[in-house]
């Protein structure tokens, strides 16, 4: 029993003695301002804008790293919840950033929105199914893939069939549903699926088109489409908040937004 | 033969300065096993639990889970019993090549199995694209694909189990039973089979607890649709999207699961003298 003890009191020890040495370490880079790593999480759709953001950004700020990390919304905020350190946030919808906001790693009215996008169907690039109009997504039979509900596109994806089931009738929003084979995780995947020619269609943000040039698009009519707005704050638990507002001000700059222009996305300029 | 610590604990007593070296790092990979676990069950326990673990999406989950991981530990005694005997007993050129094929889809991340299925069976995929041709079949996005990706990353636990349960069979006790006059099919179900029994076993729960975990190559190659595809492994990722606390529910109830398995398999491998006892009546 006494080496019990022992054994617990060692492990005790060593434990304390690893917590020192940790907060010795992180009072070190305090003392190196010259390089700096600014930890941005981002929403699936904005992988291509982002990653060509963040190189101008860097190359605009010497020493400068901007680590990106990219999933749903949905998926970034919880980990953001459960204690990812994070500078930045740039979410597909308004409501992952409002539970921040709520659950104060945001601070109040500091989230602006960047950008809007839209949705699109798309279609791989031999068409098999031979979807020419919106209303064909409704034919028996079809395999449609969308983003799962909880991810920003599948609830916006949900909206546009809803807005035009109100104009197409004839039961539209339930026959699409019927057929729809699988709910993806983030924006990527549903693609990936329509890429690799195993979906007949999915619905995605227009921006995704620009990186899969070969997918076959039908447009949305603005009256059934929806404004996906797109917010982005700085977060309060920032240990560099001055270089993630200078981050923020930079992806609000006119040369950022015109990278946001070329992915398809909308400027809010 | 070492003695036992457990049992003669006070009476051992010359290394027991250095045992130490033994227990702290033990420890501390103890805590790091079990601290997480821990936490999904204090977590999980609510009054809520219940309405979790009884929700639609839940049963759904369980039970698809349960039905394909089940299929796919039968596809692999089925088709794989013969082929671990072959590896156990066969000398054939490209034995070694097709030994190192087995073992890859274990150390494979689950994202390239589901890739690899994907490019492979899917619809415009290399194989999938005849498939779909000849007999109109299309695998992605169905629960035959949740059994592919299963089996795909479970089968080669389940032969590496049985391959090393018939290799520790005496040939000679093969050779008697010829020489006895037993047909190949006595050989095997006779003698093969019941010696190797408890591999048999352990391997297919061993390849039942795999399959019930596996989730990259199934969302990659299966999609994600309740009923349909949506395991317990795809539901808790996106209950952790929608509802923390939907996910640790379903994650509760998987490590039950998983841990009833364990526990029949520990429970089996206690059993094993009595195996012992059968080998040497033939012997």
């Amino acid at each position: 029993m006494q080496r019990f003890w022992i054994v617990i009191l060692t492990v005790a020890l060593m434990l304390s003695a690893c917590s020192t040495t940790k907060s010795v370490q992180t009072a070190v880079p305090t003392a190196k301002p010259e390089s700096k790593t600014l930890t941005v999480f981002a929403a699936a759709s904005l992988t291509n804008a982002f990653e060509e953001i963040g190189k101008n950004f860097e190359a605009a700020n010497p020493g400068v790293t901007v680590q990106l990390n990219f999933a749903g919304s949905q998926t970034l905020r919880t980990q953001i919840e459960q204690g990812a350190q994070v500078d930045v946030f740039a979410s597909a919808n308004t409501k992952e950033m409002d539970a921040l906001v709520t659950g104060r790693f945001v601070a109040d009215e500091s989230a602006q929105i960047f950008l809007t996008n839209q949705l699109v169907v798309v279609m791989p690039a031999n068409n098999p199914a031979g979807l020419a109009v919106l209303s064909d997504l409704a034919k028996p039979g079809l395999k449609v893939v969308l983003a799962a509900k909880e991810v920003p596109v599948g609830n916006y994806a949900l909206q546009v069939l809803d807005k035009l089931d109100a104009t197409l009738g004839n039961g539209f929003k339930d026959k699409v549903l019927a057929n729809v084979v699988s709910y993806e995780n983030d924006v990527k995947q549903v693609v990936a699926k329509v890429q690799l020619g195993e979906a007949d269609a999915g619905i995605v943000y227009l921006s995704d088109t620009v990186a899969a040039p070969e997918l076959i698009k039908i447009g949305i009519p603005a009256e059934n489409n929806v404004v996906a707005k797109y917010p982005l704050a700085a977060l309060t638990q920032s240990k560099n908040s001055e270089l993630a507002q200078a981050f923020i001000a930079y992806v609000l700059s006119a040369d950022a937004q015109s990278v946001i222009q070329k992915w398809n996305f909308l400027s809010v300029k | 033969m070492r003695l036992r610590r457990s049992s003669t604990h006070h009476m051992v007593t010359t290394n027991s300065r250095f045992d130490w070296l033994f227990v702290v790092p033990g420890l501390l990979l103890v805590i790091l096993l079990g601290l997480p676990l821990l936490a999904l069950f204090l977590r999980a326990s609510n009054s809520d639990f219940f309405r979790y673990a009884l929700s639609d999406t839940a049963l759904t989950a369980l039970k698809l889970s349960l039905f394909t991981s089940l299929i796919s530990v039968m596809v692999s005694l089925l088709v794989g019993t013969p082929l671990a005997y072959i590896l156990a007993r066969w000398d054939f050129p490209g034995r070694a090549a097709l030994e190192l094929l087995i073992d890859l889809p274990v150390v494979l991340p689950p994202s390239v199995a589901g890739l690899a299925l994907l490019i492979a069976f899917g619809r415009q995929g290399v194989f999938g694209s005849w498939l779909a041709a000849s007999f109109g079949i299309s695998l992605p996005f169905t629960t035959a694909a949740v059994v592919i990706a299963q089996t795909f990353v479970s089968a080669p636990l389940f032969i590496r189990s049985v391959r090393i349960g018939f290799a520790g069979i005496d040939p000679q006790l093969e050779e008697a039973a010829h020489v006895e006059g037993a047909t190949q099919w006595q050989l095997i179900s006779l003698v093969m089979l019941p010696l190797a029994r408890h591999a048999l076993i352990s391997g297919a729960i061993l390849a039942w607890t795999r399959a019930l975990g596996e989730f990259g190559a199934t969302i990659l190659f299966a999609g994600n649709l309740q009923g349909v595809t949506q395991t317990m492994p795809l539901a808790i990722y996106l209950g952790f999207e929608r509802d923390l606390n939907v996910a640790v529910v379903l994650s509760v109830m998987l490590v039950i699961v998983s841990l009833i398995l364990l526990g029949v398999m520990r429970k089996l491998d206690q059993s094993q003298p009595k195996q012992r006892r059968v080998n040497e009546r033939f012997g």
